[in-house]
């Protein structure tokens, strides 16, 4: 199925061409970073995670949002998605080895990365974690891979695959669960030493990860000559608004702990977060965009009439993917840094070939999605380029 | 003779997995072979009488402006000076007092405490987070209770610098080498890419001697032993003076304490 | 089949046959391996000029060996080793065997280049002509 990326059209082919353009310059920034070290990037002596595993963070999380098209079609026989199922495993696909090449930049002495199996330490939870997402990974694209051919084939799907999609499902809430707790646990940050925080993760993966589902859905829709179906779309949109309404009480429930205890050690990140600490306010601004999209979107999503015009759903989508990126991606591990154990703020400010490589690495990502949904457009999309019945296929069960 | 390409990928799949059967059902074929000297093993031999190094830093001696322990100990173990915090590497240094102990100052802290610049340096904790997460076990606790680091194994993960609730680990974001300026060659440097600390000096406690900075001490503010030892001098003084150690209520169990 | 193909398939299975054994047969008989020189003065002050252990033993297994002594030293605070002959040493590198083979270009650089072998250890393990105390 692979040779049917090989056909596009000329506005195919420039986005194929983008996207390896901007992998190639992260690459050469990356042997940069190869040859001077991490000193490259904005990482300092506190603040000793930054972009790299903020965006393995938040893409773990988009990573396991295809559960809430898995749950609902395989568990509960929720017809409208199954069409699109495949779709939701394709993109977990891609946002776990982006998590995975984030974690790979991110780290000091890559070569040596096989040592987490040579000499695994099952106590720490990053061993678990490679654990879990490798398994993530082969889950969906084994199952991607088999539904897809089988609907290409017109046969049923054989009776094995059943089982690994079923796994797939509590696997999915433990990939982001795993990656919670490797923040979670850590005794000396008093930023993500909450019970709440697995919680957290889990509702705005399920906000954001579909988010970008319904995107990826208009965007075929539009010009890939795929229907994703109005019924499957309004059934992500709301299952986006509740996630989105879910994490943002969590928030808020963060903040009223936080705030009514009055107790220093937590109220100072939360300070510095919404409205600067000791005159250093690198984040406010991020965090109170984030806050403005997402109550914004939230209202659009929730408001049948704005959320059933695509122009408006699409806007309400993308403000859910930025602003929960901002909150995860920038807002939630920079933070735990900030103030340092001995109370110092150091401030991160990322650097050109950092923000370089995050590209090259998104890049990747897309490149990977692409190519997926071009063969999923090919084989779902009606041969010959003519439209596709948006009626339920009814062979897949 | 037609094969399907499919047909052709599944044979070349099972091939290449002739290749790595053998190792895993017979390791022994993949591993070689090194003859051991008659009478040396390569399984570990019982560690010596569990101890317990400690250290008590008396800070009505230590000199607020004095740095003759970091001087000395980032001397002998090669520790680079980049010249700006965001590389910086540091095994031991000073802060103020509130920020050693956050929570127990006020307002009405006398001057005297205010000024203290107690040091600060791996507590060498009983129950230390660093060690819990390391994906490699590149940082563990030895049984005489130094929490070591093998330089071999770091991946420069940094999961020990987010977990130490000290900040006491610092990271090599870049090459060391020309940033030290008189390497002592009984000491290694280190590699950018790997995330160093105290040791306690156990290369000098191998050898019977004091680590560098309690021997470097002028005013002897720094007092060095075995805290499981009861006849030991930290033992006596830790029991007839108080003593307060660094987030204590973490339960990460510090070995370093400090006496006012 | 017709002949033609067979042709071009035995032609393509010889260059590939060439092609895959090149590095056992390219350069045979053009380098010799290098004359390791012991000519150090630390090893010319030695009343027993013996090392750690035998010359079979060394060149074949010195890497594992130091691989061993890393991990016992490190990992578990074994810093001495008993050789076969019982003789006692400080498992060290820097202090140990480049103390007597202090002429690492002319001793360990030549056979490494000539295998190819790139060891890391010295990018952290000082040696002792090369830094200046």
């Amino acid at each position: 199925m692979l040779e049917k990326a090989l056909h596009g059209s000329l506005r195919y082919w420039i986005w194929i061409a983008g996207l390896i353009l901007v992998f190639c310059a992260g690459f050469f920034f990356y042997l940069r970073q190869l040859d001077y070290g991490l000193g490259i990037t904005g990482m300092s002596r506190d603040v000793s995670w930054g972009l790299y595993i903020a965006q393995f963070t938040f893409l773990v999380g988009v990573a396991a949002s295809a559960v809430m098209l898995v749950l609902p079609y395989y568990l509960h026989d929720y017809k409208a998605f199954g069409k699109i199922t495949v779709l939701g495993e394709f993109l977990a696909v891609a946002a776990v080895a982006m998590c995975i090449l984030f974690v790979f930049v991110d780290l000091g002495r890559p070569a040596r990365v096989m040592n987490v199996l040579l000499h695994p330490q099952p106590a720490s939870i990053l061993f678990w974690d490679m654990v879990v997402l490798s398994g993530y990974l082969l889950i969906n694209l084994l199952t991607g891979w088999v539904i897809l051919s089988c609907t290409k084939k017109e046969i049923p799907p054989p009776s094995w695959i059943k089982p690994v999609i079923y796994l797939s499902i509590p696997w999915a809430i433990s990939i982001h669960t795993v990656t919670a707790f490797i923040y979670a646990g850590l005794p000396g940050r008093s930023f993500w030493l909450t019970a709440i925080l697995a919680p957290r993760f889990l509702a705005s993966a399920f906000a954001s990860g579909p988010a970008l589902l319904i995107l990826v859905c208009l965007i075929l829709k539009r010009w890939g000559r795929f229907d994703a179906g109005e019924k499957a779309i309004q059934a992500l949109a709301k299952i986006v608004a509740y996630a989105l309404a879910v994490s943002l009480f969590f928030v808020g429930v963060e903040l009223f702990t936080v705030f009514y205890s009055q107790i220093p050690e937590h109220m100072h990140h939360f300070q510095y977060l919404f409205a600067g600490l000791e005159g250093r306010h690198n984040l406010v601004a991020w965090m109170w965009t984030f806050a403005v999209l997402s109550i914004a979107a939230f209202v659009m999503l929730i408001l049948p009439g704005v959320r059933r015009k695509a122009g408006w759903l699409a806007l309400a989508c993308a403000a859910v993917f930025v602003s929960l990126w901002i909150e995860k991606g920038l807002g939630l591990v920079i933070t735990g840094f900030i103030p340092s154990p001995l109370g110092t703020i150091t401030e991160y400010h990322p650097t050109g070939p950092e923000i370089m490589i995050t590209l090259g690495v998104w890049a990747a990502g897309f490149l990977l999605l692409t190519v997926f949904y071009k063969i999923f457009v090919h084989v779902r999309g009606g041969r010959e380029g003519s439209p596709c019945e948006p009626a339920v296929d009814e062979t897949i069960h | 003779m037609t094969s399907s390409r499919r047909d052709f990928l599944k044979i070349a799949g099972a091939s290449a997995l002739t290749l790595v059967t053998p190792t895993i059902f017979l390791p022994a074929w993949a591993k070689d072979v090194i003859v051991i000297p008659p009478g040396q093993s390569l399984a570990p031999v019982k560690s010596p009488a569990a101890r317990r190094w400690a250290m008590a830093v008396d800070l009505t001696k230590c000199a607020a402006d004095c740095n003759d322990c970091i001087a000395a100990c980032h001397a002998i173990h090669n520790v680079p000076a980049f010249g700006n915090s965001k590389d910086e590497i540091k095994w031991i240094w000073k802060e103020s007092f509130a920020s050693v102990f956050p929570g127990e100052t006020h307002a009405y802290s006398g001057e005297k405490l205010q000024k203290l610049r107690p040091p600060v340096f791996c507590n060498h904790c009983e129950n230390p987070p660093c060690v819990r997460v390391c994906p490699t076990r590149a940082t563990f606790r030895r049984s005489d209770g130094i929490v070591m680091m093998d330089y071999h194994r770091c991946i420069g993960c940094r999961l020990c610098m987010a977990a130490c609730p000290y900040g006491a680990r610092s990271m090599n974001y870049r090459d060391p080498r020309p940033f030290i300026s008189n390497i002592h060659s009984d000491f290694p440097t280190r590699t950018k890419g790997v995330v160093e600390k105290c040791n306690f000096c156990e290369e000098r406690l191998a050898k019977g001697m004091l680590p560098a900075c309690v021997e470097a001490c002028r005013q002897k503010a720094l007092v060095f032993g075995d805290a499981d030892d009861p006849r030991s001098e930290i033992r006596r003084l830790l029991k007839t003076r108080f003593s307060l150690q660094r987030r204590a209520h973490l339960g990460t169990g510090p070995q370093i304490y400090y006496w006012l | 089949m017709n002949k033609n193909k067979w042709g071009l398939i035995l032609l393509g299975l010889a260059i590939f046959a060439v092609t895959v054994t090149f590095p056992f047969w390219y350069g045979k008989g053009k380098s010799t391996p290098p004359e390791l020189s012991l000519e150090t003065p630390e090893i010319a002050a030695l009343d027993q000029k013996k090392c750690v252990e035998d010359k079979t033993f060394m060149r074949a297994d010195h890497m594992k060996l130091l691989n061993v002594w890393r991990d016992e030293a490190v990992r578990e605070g074994k810093r001495t080793y008993t050789a076969k002959d019982g003789r006692r040493f400080e498992k060290s590198l820097t202090g140990g065997c480049l103390r007597c083979h202090s002429n690492k270009d002319k001793f360990c650089d030549l056979c490494h280049t000539y295998a190819g072998a790139a060891p890391s250890c010295f990018d952290c393990h000082i040696v002792p002509g090369e830094v200046k105390k």
